[in-house]
Formats: structure tokens, C-alpha cells, sequence
């Protein structure tokens, strides 16, 4: 049995001037599926995680999430509807700890849960997670690898920790979609490739839908099971990495002729 | 971060000035009241400081408050002071409510001058209204106490204590709410707006909220202050009254709720002794305090209070 669509991105187009940032685009997303979003700086794949999470509205077309229709809600909807996002540069709080950054996330959700009343206290159990806000901030940051952090205030963290309390922050509210804006944009070579199996590790647990967008080709060849690639505001390759990253047009526009002999043909990694 | 009070901690630090009240001279009384009637106020504004936002108008809720109070009694002869207050509070709360959707919607210095002018409208309508005394305003009667009135000699000592079970019961209730996912959430939205409305929460809502709750507080403060001066004119709504609750809040600081408190008393003892000393240029001290606590203690006295605990 085939997963059902969860997200459905139907003829949206988006122009800032003259400029083109999403042509007519199609996109079907299914549940549980992990998706790597690539083309070159400007080809449109910051624009789609915008439209699809609320921050920028389409000139036209539909974008329907569980078959509703979300294109005009704010990006505050989208969140609390199950779409959250990551940052490519992290969004943190940061005169907070990093302990404290994921409380504000969780108390956010308790909040919500607690019908936002004004009496909502930091102890109570969060409805539908079972234990109150310290409790979860402190788990997340185990999970995310962060506990040597716990009380570090988040402007004085290395790059790579910060990408990863961003993400850590958006998984807060349970996402049924996570969307990653270059998980590993800024951070060292020989540090990626370990972040993003950490991440990929700590999200994919609760079976989230991945939609990441990302300039390594290992990265994407190594963790996406379907690849989008934009060119010019258009999806110019929706397949299987295997298949996209060969695409023609991909490698003369995205991957490039020179470098495709690194660009894997069957998937190398679990 | 804010440091967190207690209910022993506040009932010990009040404890001794209820009981040494009777034995404080009449003017310590009147000042301390009016301190308290302050710093209700500028605990609105810390709320507004935690978010990142400054209002300059906050005296039109202090003057909203009082003129409740005032009209309440002079016109209707109603005089029960715990109704007075809770009418005063519910007015300015219902004033902040209203106002609230437009303010909450503005930031920096437009949600600071929005609010200013709001205040300097009631001014411009309190000063024109004869009916009101005009620029003279009018006097208050007397107040009674659960229908107790009391004699001249206890008329500043009961006012004091109502002024100290306001101030304690809002303490409790806003130091509930700092604490609170809410309380966290305005030092989100001032550090990243962007960040928290991407998590599923409402910064608007959420100043909208605490925008109502200054103004509940500041209605509660001018109606104390109106009962303890005995008097009311437009100047309570004036930009420089809302200037001085400024004043007050920076001079404390925002690192606890009873910052405020410790503000409004020591704005008080510095007017008092400047007014006192120099009658024609007492700005001058007023001012020259200001400066040395923004270069030498950002962070206000109560800051002095966590440097004491490190030194020990």
C-alpha cells in the first residue's frame, strides 16, 4: 500500500520583480519520505521552504497540506498544523541558554496545548507528551547531542551546535513535515557528515517527513530516498538520487560535467 | 536572569514595614505609598522592557485608574476602597484591551511614541473638560476601609496597608507569570519575533496580553495614588509622569519584580530630597541620577543585589 500524499504543491509561482523564484511548481510529498532539495544559490529552494512554511505567499497556485488548503495561512498555522522548519542561519534565542532556547520552544507547545491559559505553569505535564518542559528540553538536548551545552548562552556556540539546537528547537512541535534549510551550511567538512547522521538519526525516529535542502552531493546521495532539483525557479529533476543527480540537466546546471564522477550512481550509504 | 521571589521572602520583607508603620512619620508613609503606587506601574513596564518594547504612555492608564477612582467617589459618593481600586483596574484593563489590537501590532519606537500619544489625547480631553476641574482637577473624599473610615491619624497608615496588599497580591500573580512558558516567551519575541512565530507562538497575542495586564497595573497605581494625594488633574496622564515610571523602571532594573519597588522608593527619597533642598532645579539631581545608573549599573540596583551575593 502506497503512503498518502501529505503535502501537495500545485502550479505555485513566485516573482520578486523581475526576477523569477518559483515557476509553475509541482510537488507532491509523501508521508514519511526524505527529500533532498538542491541547485545552485538563487535556483529557488529557499523560496519553496518559504512558500510551503507560510513566510512567502505565492503569486499562484495551491499548496494543500493532509488535503487542506494552507496557502494563506501565516507561517504560525503551518507550525501548529505539523510543518515546522530549520534555518539556514540558525534562528536562536540568543541572550537565552541553550537549555533555555528549547524551553521556549516546549513552553510554546504547552502553551498551546493548555489552550494558551494564563496559569499554564512551567511544571505541567504537556498534553500528548507526557512530561512537563524541563524534562523534554533536557531530553532533546541529549538526543541532539547538546547536554555540554545545557547552560552555555547560545551566542557564544560553535557553528555546528548551533545548527543543531535550530533543529532540535523545530522538533519540539512534533512536525509531521521538517523542513532543513542547509543543515550543514557553516559548518567544517569533517564535522558534517557526523551532524547530519546525528540529525538524521535523532528526526527520522518518530517517522517525520524530511524535505532538506543542500549543496553536498555525498550528503544528499547519502540520506535522500528522492531528490528536487531546482534550476532558475523550476523543479528541473524530481527521481530517486540515482537518477537525479545523473539527470543531464542537472549536471550541466547544478552538479556540474567536471565533478560527476563524484556524483554516486547507486546509494553507497544506509 | 530574573531572580525568583518567594512568598516567605516577600511576607519577611514586608512583614517589618506593616508593623513599623504606625510609628513612621506621616510624610515616610505618604512616600512609601506613592512608591508602591509607582512601582505597580513600572511593573507593567518591566513586563513591556522583557519583550523588547518601551511605552512612553504608560501614565494614561495611571490616569484612567485615578480619575475612575476620583469620579466614583466625588461624583457618586461611593468611597469603599477595595471597590475603587477593583473599578479602577477594570477600567484601565478594559481602556488597555481596546487599545491593545492596534499597539500590539507595533514595535520599537512606533508602539513607544503610539502609546504616548494616546496618553497626551486624554491629557488634551481632561485639560479642556471643565466639568472635570480642567487643568485644576479636583479633590477626592475620603476613602473607608470595608466600610471602616478611618480617623486622621490612620488615614495614611490603612492606605499604606491596602497599598501593600495590592502591591503583594499583583507581586505573587506576575512573578507566577514570569516564571510561567509565558514569562520565557517575551524574552523569545524580544530576541527573535521571527524565531517564535516560526514555533507556533504569537507574539502579538502575547503583547497584547501583558499590554493589558500594565495597564490593569498602572490603573491600580493611579487609583492608589489618587486616594493617598487626595487630589486629581490631567498632569497624571502627561508625558513626563509617564517619563518618571520610566525612570523608575530603569533605575531598578528588570532582574526581579520587586525591582520596581526598589526603584520608586529610592525615584521617591531623590525627589523628596532634591525637591526639599532645591526647590527650582530639581531635574537637575533627577537627571544627573539617571546617567550615573545607565553608565554605572545598566542593569539598575537591584543588579547591586546579585554583586552583593557574588562578593559574599
Amino acid at each position: 500500500m502506497s503512503n498518502p500524499t501529505l503535502l501537495k504543491v500545485s502550479g505555485v509561482n513566485k516573482t520578486f520583480g523581475a526576477v523569477t523564484a518559483a515557476s509553475d511548481i509541482n510537488v507532491s510529498v509523501l508521508k514519511g519520505e526524505c527529500i533532498g532539495l538542491i541547485g545552485t544559490n538563487g535556483a529557488g529552494k529557499t523560496t519553496f521552504v518559504n512558500l510551503v512554511t507560510g513566510y512567502l505567499k505565492p503569486d499562484t497556485g495551491v499548496i494543500l497540506y493532509e488535503g487542506n488548503d494552507i496557502t494563506s495561512l501565516p507561517s504560525r498555522e503551518i507550525t501548529r498544523l505539523g510543518i515546522c522548519r530549520s534555518f539556514q542561519i540558525p534562528q536562536l534565542y540568543n541572550t537565552l541558554t541553550a537549555l533555555e532556547n528549547i524551553e521556549v520552544s516546549y513552553g510554546i507547545v504547552s502553551l498551546s496545548a493548555h489552550k494558551e491559559s494564563l496559569f499554564t505553569k512551567t511544571e505541567s505535564m504537556i498534553p500528548g507528551y507526557g512530561k512537563n518542559i524541563r524534562q523534554l528540553a533536557e531530553e532533546s538536548l541529549e538526543r541532539f547531542g547538546l547536554t555540554a551545552y545545557r547552560d552555555k548562552l547560545t551566542r557564544v556556540l560553535p557553528g555546528g551546535v548551533r545548527k543543531l539546537l535550530d533543529i532540535a528547537m523545530a522538533m519540539a512541535v512534533k512536525p509531521k513535515i521538517l523542513m532543513l534549510d542547509e543543515p550543514t551550511s557553516g559548518v567544517s567538512t569533517e564535522e558534517k557528515f557526523d551532524i547530519m547522521q546525528m540529525v538524521m538519526k535523532a528526526i527520522r525516529k518518530d517517522g517525520t517527513t524530511v524535505l532538506f535542502v543542500e549543496h553536498d552531493m555525498e550528503i544528499v546521495s547519502q540520506h535522500a530516498e528522492r531528490v528536487l532539483a531546482f534550476y532558475d525557479g523550476e523543479i528541473i529533476a524530481d527521481d530517486v538520487p540515482e537518477v537525479a543527480l545523473n539527470d543531464a540537466k542537472v549536471l550541466k546546471y547544478i552538479v556540474g560535467d567536471k565533478h560527476s564522477s563524484s556524483v554516486p550512481t547507486g546509494k553507497q550509504h544506509a | 536572569m530574573t531572580q525568583q521571589i518567594s512568598l516567605k521572602k516577600l511576607t519577611l520583607l514586608a512583614l517589618p514595614l506593616l508593623v513599623a508603620s504606625p510609628w513612621m512619620p506621616q510624610w515616610m508613609l505618604f512616600m512609601v505609598t506613592i512608591a508602591m503606587a509607582n512601582g505597580l506601574v513600572g511593573l507593567g513596564l518591566m513586563l513591556f522592557l522583557r519583550a523588547g518594547l518601551v511605552s512612553f504612555g504608560q501614565a494614561l492608564y495611571f490616569c484612567v485608574g485615578a480619575y475612575t477612582t476620583g469620579l466614583i467617589s466625588h461624583f457618586f459618593k461611593f468611597n469603599e476602597v477595595l471597590i475603587l481600586l477593583l473599578l479602577s483596574a477594570l477600567a484601565s484593563g478594559v481602556l488597555a484591551f481596546a487599545l491593545g489590537f492596534l499597539l500590539a501590532k507595533y514595535r520599537a519606537i512606533f508602539f513607544g511614541l503610539l502609546s504616548l500619544a494616546f496618553s497626551m489625547i486624554l491629557y488634551g480631553l481632561l485639560a479642556k473638560s471643565e466639568a472635570l476641574g480642567s487643568t485644576d482637577g479636583f479633590n477626592i473624599p475620603a476613602v473607608t476601609l470595608l466600610g471602616w473610615l478611618p480617623p486622621s491619624d490612620l488615614v495614611r497608615v490603612s492606605i499604606l496597608w491596602v497599598a501593600f496588599i495590592t502591591v503583594g497580591i499583583c507581586l505573587i500573580f506576575i512573578n507566577g507569570l514570569i516564571r510561567s512558558p509565558r514569562g520565557l516567551l517575551l524574552t523569545a519575541i524580544r530576541d527573535n519575533e521571527i524565531r517564535t512565530e516560526y514555533m507556533g507562538g504569537s507574539a502579538r497575542k502575547t503583547i497584547h496580553l501583558i499590554y493589558v495586564i500594565a495597564g490593569v497595573l498602572a490603573g491600580l497605581g493611579g487609583a492608589i495614588a489618587a486616594i493617598a494625594v487626595g487630589h486629581i488633574d490631567p498632569t497624571m496622564a502627561f508625558w513626563t509622569t509617564s517619563g518618571e515610571f520610566i525612570f523608575i523602571t530603569i533605575l531598578g532594573g528588570i532582574g526581579s519584580v520587586l525591582a520596581p519597588f526598589l526603584g520608586a522608593l529610592v525615584f521617591g527619597v531623590i525627589h523628596t530630597l532634591a525637591f526639599s533642598n532645591s526647590p527650582n532645579t530639581w531635574q537637575l539631581l533627577i537627571g544627573s541620577t539617571l546617567i550615573f545608573v545607565i553608565l554605572l549599573l545598566p542593569d539598575g540596583l537591584w543588579s547591586l543585589t546579585s554583586k552583593f551575593k557574588r562578593v559574599k
